[in-house]
């Protein structure tokens, strides 16, 4: 499944990184905490966080992560989403929590 | 092939130049992709420990054939318990760090995880130096 599909089905809205919405998604990974990602997180899981700063994207980009998800409306740092453009890796929005953004994603790709 | 990067501390915005620096190379060179991601993160987290801890540091990249060979030095406050820090779960972060999400007490285990050797010397109240080696030739 592409990152564009995601975006249509889920209703989220498309920060910054529109150049990578054809990402392929391979799984999803949900956490805050910047080192679990880094260190369990795989290439091309979509990333749901509430994090909102700069090295969300370093990790994101490092990881070859297909895209991150932040959620309850929460405002992504300008330095963050303009690394997303040069990644070319979607950062996407959703007013709704993490709990219920990560069911609805993993009915998706289960 | 050598490279040298500073790093200053608390200056997260830049935390990640080195590793994102190193894994451009390590593409280019071909080396397999596990391994580039294993470094990657390694290098990535000595990283955020001295932004996150020291005042100053600087990190030396050798690539030879055979391996990479990265040292981690800052001047800072030092580790007063090395095998304590190594433990999982173990931080000294401040709450603004751990607010960021990073100071989990994961990055010591997560470089060692990630590297096929790994030396840590510290003296409280004047630094931390940390070497990590691996290997490129792809096993298996």
């Amino acid at each position: 499944m592409k990152v564009q599909e995601i975006v249509n089905t889920l209703g989220l809205t498309i920060a910054a990184g529109k150049s990578g919405l054809n990402r392929e998604i391979t799984g999803g990974y949900v956490s805050d905490l910047l080192s679990d990602v880094m260190g369990r997180a795989s290439e091309g899981e979509v990333w749901i966080t509430l994090q909102t700063h700069k090295n969300v994207m370093a990790i994101a980009s490092l990881k070859e992560l297909a895209a991150i998800i932040i959620v309850q409306g929460l405002k992504p740092d300008a330095d963050l989403l303009k690394q997303a453009e040069g990644e070319e890796i979607p950062v996407l929005i959703t007013d709704k929590s993490t709990f219920e953004i990560t069911g609805l994603l993993f009915n998706l790709l289960k | 092939m050598q490279f040298e990067y500073k790093i200053q501390g608390g200056d997260f915005a830049n935390a990640g130049t080195a590793s994102s620096n190193v894994k451009k190379v390590l593409k280019q060179i071909n080396v397999d992709a596990k391994i580039i991601k294993r470094i990657v993160v390694a290098l990535y987290e000595a990283e955020i420990n001295v932004c996150a801890h020291a005042f100053l540091g600087k990190v030396m990249v050798n690539i030879t054939p055979e391996k990479i060979e990265i040292d981690v030095i800052d001047k800072g406050p030092g580790i007063q318990n090395i095998d304590l820090a190594m433990e999982e779960g173990f931080s000294t972060a401040s709450p603004a760090v751990r607010e960021m999400g990073f100071g989990a007490g994961m990055g010591l285990p997560n470089i060692k995880r990630n590297t096929d050797e790994m030396q840590i010397e510290s003296e409280v109240n004047k630094g931390t130096s940390l070497r990590f080696v691996n290997y490129l030739i792809s096993s298996i």
